[in-house]
């Protein structure tokens, strides 16, 4: 039993590792600058990179951020701080269903209501997708780590005059700050790799998108289209931007790690 | 010890026994504050019963009485911390300097009356973030690092402290921390500290720091505290109020009450009869 259960545990390790070497070994040698730097090639020509799809990831991820970390955070606030019960419960609820609702169903979601009254496949469209799933990660791990501080501190603020809002944006939110960090880079990192509300919204673009309301690349849709073609060299840069997503979000949980260890934590009492 | 050896405990008594000696005493001096009629709810239940009794300035006034009897109830009445529980309710009226405290702006009347809680409760900042907090969400205009210096002297921890003021609050024991919260309430200069059960987490040693404080620092504001140790409040305070199952049932100056308590009730729980 105890070797099945380490076994287990080796297994669950190593297909990070595993992902991460076959991801090296395949696109590892399509990564240079001109991956960074240049567009990509049309069909029969080598070289070439994604330099328009790592910006159009990033445009994205802003929207998305812009969108779901306020909403998320606020609401938290609201669920953590004011709300009563019954309201708290309702709201928790929708967000853990919304959490669940497919991503491909968000962005059809997000092709009526964006697209369609434009007219246009957009980064907006996209950055909206993207948005709406990272709502419900921000709101719920943001009211845990909220729901976390002791009341002896809201007590303590609101003894030395402190009001609600002040108490909140003094004391509550500071002692919660780093687990909220975490989170809401937990959550761009989830709808970094996000590849199916893309596919509805901002479409793909082998050029550079000429605005936010034009269709634009993206990394997790280059590598879908890319990894689908039969040519030899696409599957390679595919791998490579494969390779390059996955280092992003590997960076991005560290980082997290990292704010969370370091500053003064409120000791678990 | 038996009821039959102690008649007394048969004599019917008024509920609250205030000897002559007492309100000679307690004519003589001012009243910071005053506690007429009070009654307290949560929700439908009812914890404080009727309660009247004045707060000397600059003395020490300890709340006694067993778990339950609504001592903390009484001293959260007094900063209106009772209002953040909801279905809380209070009924009649508490003056501070003869000015009726649930009429006035709640933030700015908390400025006025301290608190220092069971538990320390340091905010996660650096000490000195921590003495200077409640300067700087008043916008006090006064230089805050010569207030924080000040009001850690008060706390008795400014030696203790003063090489590493950016150090996190946590990194002090118990008692220091309890000395900083001592020090926070201190520095926005409260006309009345209050304190419930201050020592009640805290080792002998760091105890006899903070009852030691306690007397220090009536010169400097009045001084409510509840604790359930009768030694506590023998040792520290000029007045003490019995409570047993949310009334007042005695208030006497301490030496009075420890000694010749007039209620047999005072007297049953001064002798550890119950409690």
């Amino acid at each position: 039993m105890l070797a099945m259960t380490g076994v287990c545990a080796f297994v669950a390790v190593s297909v990070l590792f595993l992902i991460l070497g076959y991801l090296v070994y395949h696109g590892g040698t399509s990564i240079n600058w001109n991956f960074f730097t240049k567009l990509p090639t049309p069909v029969g020509e080598t070289g070439g990179g994604m330099a328009n799809a790592i910006v159009g990831s990033g445009k994205l991820l802003l929207l998305a951020t812009l969108i779901g970390v306020p909403i998320g955070f606020f609401g938290a606030i609201y669920l953590a701080e004011f709300s009563g019960a019954t309201t708290a419960f309702v709201v928790r609820y929708a967000a853990d269903l919304l959490n669940g609702v497919p991503s491909i169903v968000i962005g059809i979601f997000a092709f009526i209501l964006v697209v369609h009254p434009f007219k246009h496949f957009s980064t907006l469209a996209g950055g909206f997708a993207l948005g709406l799933m990272m709502i419900p990660i921000t709101l719920r791990s943001t009211e845990e780590f909220l729901r976390g501080v002791p009341n002896a501190l809201r007590e303590a603020a609101m003894a030395l005059g402190a009001s609600k809002w002040k108490t909140i944006a003094s004391v509550i939110v500071p002692a919660a700050y780093r687990g909220i960090l975490t989170a809401i880079l937990l959550a761009f990192a989830r709808v970094a790799g996000e590849t199916a509300p893309l596919l509805f919204t901002a479409l793909g673009n082998r050029f550079w998108s000429p605005g936010w309301n034009q269709p634009t690349a993206a990394l997790p849709e280059m590598i879908y289209r890319y990894a689908i073609s039969p040519y030899d060299d696409w599957n390679r840069q595919a791998w490579a931007a494969g390779l390059v997503l996955l280092v992003l979000i590997l960076v991005i949980n560290i980082v997290a790690r990292a704010i969370l260890s370091r500053g003064i934590a409120v000791p678990r009492s | 010890m038996h009821a039959s050896v102690r008649p007394a405990l048969t004599v019917k008594i008024p509920p609250i026994a205030t000897s002559p000696a007492a309100r000679e005493t307690s004519a003589a001096l001012s009243m910071r504050m005053t506690i007429s009629r009070v009654n307290f709810f949560y929700g439908s239940k009812q914890t404080l019963f009727d309660i009247s009794m004045g707060i000397a300035t600059n003395k020490v006034t300890s709340l006694i009485g067993p778990s339950g009897c609504g001592k903390s109830t009484l001293l959260r009445t007094l900063n209106r911390m009772y209002e953040i529980v909801r279905g809380a309710r209070l009924e009649g009226e508490i003056l501070l300097d003869g000015q009726n405290i649930l009429t006035q702006d709640v933030t700015s009347y908390r400025r006025r009356v301290g608190m220092v809680f069971q538990r320390p409760n340091p905010f996660p900042k650096s000490i000195f973030d921590n003495v200077a907090y409640g300067l700087r969400i008043n916008g006090s205009k006064a230089p805050i690092s010569e207030a924080v210096e000040k009001s850690l002297r008060h706390a008795a921890l400014w030696d203790e402290v003063k090489d590493h003021l950016h150090k996190s609050a946590y990194e002090l024991s118990g008692g220091q921390q309890q000395r900083l919260c001592i020090a926070r309430a201190l520095a926005v200069e409260p006309e009345v500290l209050l304190l419930d059960e201050p020592c009640s987490a805290l080792d002998p040693i760091s105890t006899a720091k903070i009852e030691e404080l306690l007397v220090q620092l009536k010169d400097l504001c009045t001084i409510v505290t509840v604790t359930h140790n009768m030694q506590q409040a023998a040792r520290i305070s000029d007045f003490t109020a019995f409570l047993l199952t949310g009334q007042l049932i005695e208030f006497s100056p301490t030496p009075q009450l420890f000694t010749t308590p007039g209620d047999p009730r005072t007297e049953a729980y001064i002798t550890g009869r119950f409690g």
